[in-house]
């Protein structure tokens, strides 16, 4: 892979200001409608901003000792936060013991990045995420090597959240694949069966899915066997997502020319080896803008199992909110976990665009048919 | 029947009503070189392409290196392993390199080692003379070296028998040449067998043991190059050569 050096022409400094001023009036005041707006525009920002910044910062109160304190302040209470983070961060687990689950999101999260960064591939990162789920769990868990068992009901927060975003992608992605295939299988019982799924999984919310699994599902089963209830989470967003992620990947499919399926008939390649070495890649190529936006969606979506009392991290954000002694700081606590799932999301999709860019830069110009 | 490595007993093909091949009774020796002419919507490129079941027959036979093609998976991949087939717009795979491209039949399909597959696909980039883009994508060359590339790919699972079906027809006149100068030294230096679909009559002059004149998916007229260019007998045909040749 060669990377162009990049094109640092020096400016000098009034040169790059004029060449912004230029930009600026292009973009902005073109036209009488965009002058308009661009006054409009200033004019709420004007408004609003003194507002904001002084309810944010100016008047804002980060030591008050208590809420009575807190509350005497006319900003925000950031002391609040300050005084239940670790609450909203890690749930009910034990206090003495949240050091746990800190490790085990930061190694969630550091073992993204590695499979961000592509440094390791194929085995060895099979081989990672192996050690790193099973440390994961241990963390967690705990019951070995000196760490005290806690029991699954107890975890919640950030390290929850990721959970069930990392295991319903890991699992719902290439669940989605297989479906998509389906669909477009030429064999009638298996294309009857993915459509259905997918048809039926897309017309029902996923709240009721989640309600399905942790009031309905207990039902059937027989007396005395149960699936734990964050297991059954877990699988309902796993389907959920997979039947949105089939679609998309479907759209993908179809945008594969013939000739790439002749290309590989002709070279013999079985219909696995063509969908897995020919097909499948290109496909998904063209569709990674909205299958980022479905994984965007599935990690947001994950705070809707609030419902079933699992307490992810907008769960444990409203259990900080319960205290008697510190309620009514609402809007700040929404703001703090607002901005967890922000910086997350757009690390998703930040990272997306690099991968876009870097895969169009690999072959340039788009060949023959 | 004996040496003929394909052979098509009474093949007929419909496209819905349309009748697409006639009756298509074919023998072709192994080592013969056989260039398939005729107008567009003639059926050519249909046959051709029935030979290693891109499309399939309706009804009569079809034997390939003595075994029969029919609707049984394993035997239609066995055959594809013995067939090669350079198509008119190329069918690389653009997500990857060129290299990749070669080796990707020989690993998956022979399940050669990659570094023979690697050393074979680097001897036939260099037979088609473009060994210096091994490692680019096939976006990044010009359609010439794309086919040749294409050529390259099919070769790389030594086939028994090479179809081509109008290499040269999706390509800018200057790089008709080098595609075709790649074909006829293919055709003189290796006896190997193929089947041409092409309009390129010098081509056919030069390397053709017998051409094959189709109308209305019929074999209208076959005969040895000189014989079928000098004095065609039929009037089709010589319709056809007038409209072609200038």
């Amino acid at each position: 892979m060669s990377s162009t050096p990049p094109t640092a022409a020096p400016q000098l400094p009034f040169a790059t200001a004029r060449m912004s001023w230029r930009r600026i009036r292009e973009s902005i005041l073109h036209s009488p409608a965009s002058v308009l707006g661009t006054v409009l525009v200033v004019w709420l920002i004007l408004m609003a901003a003194p507002a904001l910044l002084n309810w944010l910062l100016l008047k804002a109160s980060f030591t008050a000792p208590d809420a009575r304190t807190c509350r005497e302040a006319s900003g925000a209470c950031w002391s609040f936060i300050r005084e239940k983070y670790r609450l909203i961060l890690f749930g009910t687990y034990p206090f003495d013991q949240q050091w746990r689950p800190l490790l085990a999101t930061l190694l969630l999260i550091g073992s993204i990045v590695v499979t961000g960064v592509q440094r390791l591939r194929g085995r060895g990162l099979i081989v990672w995420w192996a050690l790193a789920l099973a440390t994961v769990a241990w963390l967690m868990w705990g019951g070995l090597f000196g760490l005290t068992f806690v029991e699954n009901v107890r975890w919640g927060g950030l390290p929850l959240t990721l959970m069930l975003s990392v295991f319903g992608i890991a699992f719902a992605f290439p669940f989605g694949v297989c479906l998509a295939l389906g669909r477009r299988s030429r064999m009638p019982a298996i294309k009857a069966i993915c459509v259905g799924y997918i048809e039926f999984i897309r017309g029902v919310p996923l709240i009721s899915l989640l309600f399905m699994s942790s009031v309905m599902l207990p039902l059937f089963l027989p007396e005395g066997f149960s699936i734990d209830k964050l297991l059954r989470a877990q699988i309902a967003i796993i389907m959920f997502a997979a039947a949105y992620i089939a679609e998309i990947v479907r759209g993908g499919l179809q945008s594969i020319p013939k000739g790439q399926y002749e290309g590989a008939d002709s070279i013999g390649l079985s219909y696995w080896q063509q969908m897995r070495k020919v097909i499948v890649p290109q496909a998904l190529k063209v569709v990674i803008p909205p299958l980022v936006s479905t994984f965007i969606a599935l990690f947001k979506d994950t705070s809707l199992v609030v419902i079933i009392g699992i307490f992810d991290l907008t769960q444990s954000a409203k259990a900080a909110l319960a205290d008697p002694a510190w309620s009514g700081f609402g809007v700040e606590a929404y703001l703090f976990i607002g901005l967890i799932y922000f910086a997350f999301c757009y690390c998703i999709s930040k990272y997306s665009s690099t991968l876009e860019r870097s895969l169009a830069r690999e072959q340039q110009a788009s060949p023959g048919r | 029947m004996s040496d003929a490595i394909v052979s098509l007993q009474n093949v007929n093909k419909w496209y819905g009503d349309f009748h697409v091949l006639r009756n298509i009774n074919l023998e072709v020796a192994k080592g013969e070189r056989i260039v398939i002419c005729g107008p567009s919507g003639s059926g050519k490129s249909t046959m051709i392409r029935c030979i290693n079941r891109l499309e399939e027959h309706q009804s009569g036979v079809i034997q390939v290196d003595g075994t029969e093609l029919i609707n049984d998976l394993r035997r239609i991949e066995a055959i594809r392993r013995e067939v090669g087939m350079v198509f008119q717009h190329f069918n690389l795979f653009p997500h990857l390199t060129v290299l990749e491209n070669l080796v990707l039949g020989p690993t998956w399909v022979l399940k050669q080692p990659l570094a023979q597959a690697e050393a074979l696909a680097m001897k036939y980039l260099e037979r088609v003379r473009i060994p210096d883009q091994a490692h680019k994508y096939p976006g990044q060359l010009s359609g010439g070296q794309q086919q040749r590339v294409a050529i390259a790919r099919s070769l790389c699972m030594t086939p028994k028998i090479m179809l081509f079906d109008e290499p040269t027809s999706a390509l800018d006149p200057e790089m008709v040449k080098e595609v075709l100068d790649v074909m006829v030294s293919l055709a003189l230096e290796s006896r190997m067998t193929m089947l041409c679909v092409t309009h390129e009559m010098g081509f056919a002059r030069k390397v053709a043991d017998r051409v094959i004149f189709m109308d209305h998916g019929e074999i209208v007229e076959q005969g040895k190059p000189d014989q079928f260019f000098g004095n065609p007998q039929t009037d089709r045909a010589r319709q056809f050569l007038s409209q072609v040749v200038h």
